[in-house]
């Protein structure tokens, strides 16, 4: 659907060039909602505005359903980009139109005739739930109505593609939740692909499939979001992810001292992950009752991504080495990733 | 009061707002569209040439940087190509239109300035072609301080045809000259006073109304 070949963005500066993005290549499935996640600066917007050449790239080229829009010439690129939808962060919607006007403009820029324009927008309107709103200006409307709009006129003139920069970035968590929600019913509905560029993971679990993790210009990591979360690679995915899962230990063992190897009165300290359908089997009580350990439970967290239940527990095994050993070979057959922290005192955590 | 004064001053009225409102329409069908080629041919724009930008700012800057009253006698010549004379108020318009059209084209420029890039982009996104952009984003968006700006070009252009009816255009400029300075009438000098303040309250009182009408911002 979407393909990015080697692309590369320098920027000239009044400082010198600016290397935004060093070979790029990223594909995205049709019907997908494909996210890339950055810090600020790291050339998300760069990247996304290449798709439809809102940023010509230095090098490389975007190939959309089969054809090299690089190539394109002004006339066949204007065509193309019909079939391309983009949101912005500050929604850019006309200040002197209505809201009617504002979502009727991608068609009066095809000449569509009045009457299809009148029945389009009013469906449109009602999709994104703004049917009452149709007469008022932008400047009435709160900023997640004002993004429904910015959705409504993106999707006009039947995209195939829905561009997303930072579109719920201006946005409370509840509205955000709410555009995110709309996002993902339009891309059901209408198997939209769907590009959805954030500095946050939140929006990235709520409705991502694919993301792409981009640092420096660069992709440091891609994959499906499931993956991702379960075993970042780079530190800068587990730096994004950790914000979402207060990846951190418990407050009683951030100043112990944690060991390598056990010692007297010592419990190993161990981060278990389980996702899909293990989240909710009963592991660690068949742990128990299988070896002769005892099992602590210091942290635990229920989340979803995507739907997919998502669990995550911090264990102190407490038992003789031979039997937390086979302890630690069962979980590793269970479908659960087990990461040792190390050994703790036993009396660090007597009050639990 | 004299008998004579009413007539005078409606007539002087009638010549003043026939120059100005002549001059006006005409600098705008000039003065809009180059105000639009300044800010559009300028850097990071949408039909971005910076030759043709350069030049024609230059031009606009050095018109405008001449006082009205020389730029009205050194274009007498001109005036007479176009007009076939250099006397009367369809001559005097010809300063007025040239002094008006880059006043007009720098404040259009500016106006058009204020939109953000990113609605321009939003438009380009969704395949606008430039003159689409022009037509459907930077006009209308910018409408609500055009007008307002329109109404100090007004402004300016009735104290303008003051000065050029002195020179023999008429007006209420020339009545104040003739009458009320050469003929030591006070009377018609204060009456011509008087009638130039109303005009320019009414017409900023208009615009202003009208500007606050289109902003729905
Ligand atoms: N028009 C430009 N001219 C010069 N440098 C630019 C330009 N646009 C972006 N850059 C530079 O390119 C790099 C990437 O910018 P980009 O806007 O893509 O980042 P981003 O990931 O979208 O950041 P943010 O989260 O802040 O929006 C930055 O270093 C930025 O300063
Ligand atoms: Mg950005």
């Amino acid at each position: 659907m979407i393909d990015l070949s080697h692309i590369e963005k320098i920027y000239d500066s009044a400082a010198g060039p600016v290397h935004a993005l060093k070979d790029i290549s990223l594909h995205i499935n049709k019907g997908e909602i494909y996210g890339i996640i950055g810090l600020s600066g790291a050339g998300k917007s760069t990247l996304v505005r290449c798709i439809n050449l809102l940023e010509r790239p230095t090098k490389g080229t975007v190939t959309i359903e089969g054809k090299d829009i690089t190539a394109m010439n002004n006339s066949e690129l204007r065509e193309a980009r019909k079939g391309i939808g983009m949101i912005f962060q500050h929604f850019n919607l006309l200040s002197t139109s209505t809201v009617f006007d504002n979502v009727a403009f991608p068609l009066q820029l095809s000449n569509t005739p009045k009457d299809k324009i009148n029945s389009r927008v009013t469906e449109l309107l009602d999709m994104v739930g703004l049917a009452d709103k149709a007469d008022q200006y932008p400047s009435q409307l709160s900023g997640g109505q004002k993004q429904r709009v910015g959705i409504a006129r993106a999707l006009a003139s039947n995209p195939q593609i829905l561009l997303c920069d930072e579109a719920t970035s201006a946005l409370d968590p509840q509205t955000t939740k709410s555009i995110l929600q709309l996002i993902k019913d339009i891309n059901r509905k209408l198997k939209l692909t769907v590009v959805v560029i954030t500095h946050e993971m939140q929006v990235i679990k709520e409705i991502c499939d694919k993301v792409a993790v981009i640092d420096k210009g660069v992709i440091a990591e891609q994959g499906d979001v499931l993956d991702v979360f379960i075993t970042p690679q780079k530190p800068i995915t587990k730096e994004f992810i950790s914000v979402l899962l207060s990846n951190e230990l418990p407050v009683d063992f951030r100043h112990i001292e944690i060991k390598d190897e056990p010692f007297e009165d010592s419990i190993l300290l161990m981060r278990l992950t389980f996702i899909g359908e293990t989240a909710n089997d009963p592991i660690i009580s068949s742990l128990v009752k299988k070896y002769d350990v005892s099992a602590d439970l210091f942290f635990g967290s229920l989340d979803d991504i995507k739907g997919a239940p998502f669990g995550r527990l911090i264990i102190g095994l407490d038992g003789s080495q031979n039997d937390i050993h086979a302890a630690m070979d069962y979980l590793r057959e269970q479908k659960v990733k087990m990461e040792v922290i190390g050994y703790v005192s036993r009396h660090a955590s007597s009050h639990h | 009061m004299s008998a004579d004064m009413l007539p005078l001053i409606t007539k002087a009225l009638g010549e003043t707002v026939y120059m100005v409102v002549v001059s006006m329409i005409i600098s705008s069908i000039l003065g809009i569209p180059l105000g639009v080629l300044l800010h559009t041919t300028s850097k990071g724009q949408i039909l971005e040439c910076l030759p043709i930008n350069r030049v024609v700012g230059a031009i606009v800057n050095a018109i405008r940087s001449i006082p009205f009253i020389i730029l009205m006698v050194a274009i007498i010549p001109l005036t007479r190509l176009i007009v076939g004379s250099a006397i009367g108020t369809t001559a005097a318009m010809v300063p007025l239109v040239l002094a008006s059209v880059p006043f007009i084209g720098r404040q259009v420029e500016t106006s058009l300035r204020e939109i953000p890039y990113g609605i321009v982009e939003a438009a380009q996104s969704m395949g606008a072609t430039p003159l689409q952009i022009i037509r459907k984003v930077f006009l209308p968006e910018a409408m609500p301080n055009i007008v307002a700006q329109l109404t100090t070009v007004i402004i300016s252009l009735i104290g303008e045809s003051a000065m050029a009816g002195a020179i023999g255009g008429g007006g209420l400029g020339d009545l104040a000259i003739r009458y009320g300075y050469q003929r030591f009438r006070p009377d018609i000098m204060i009456a011509t006073v008087i009638v130039l303040i109303i005009m320019v309250q009414i017409v900023q009182f208009a615009g202003n109304k009208l500007a606050k009408h289109l902003d729905k911002r």
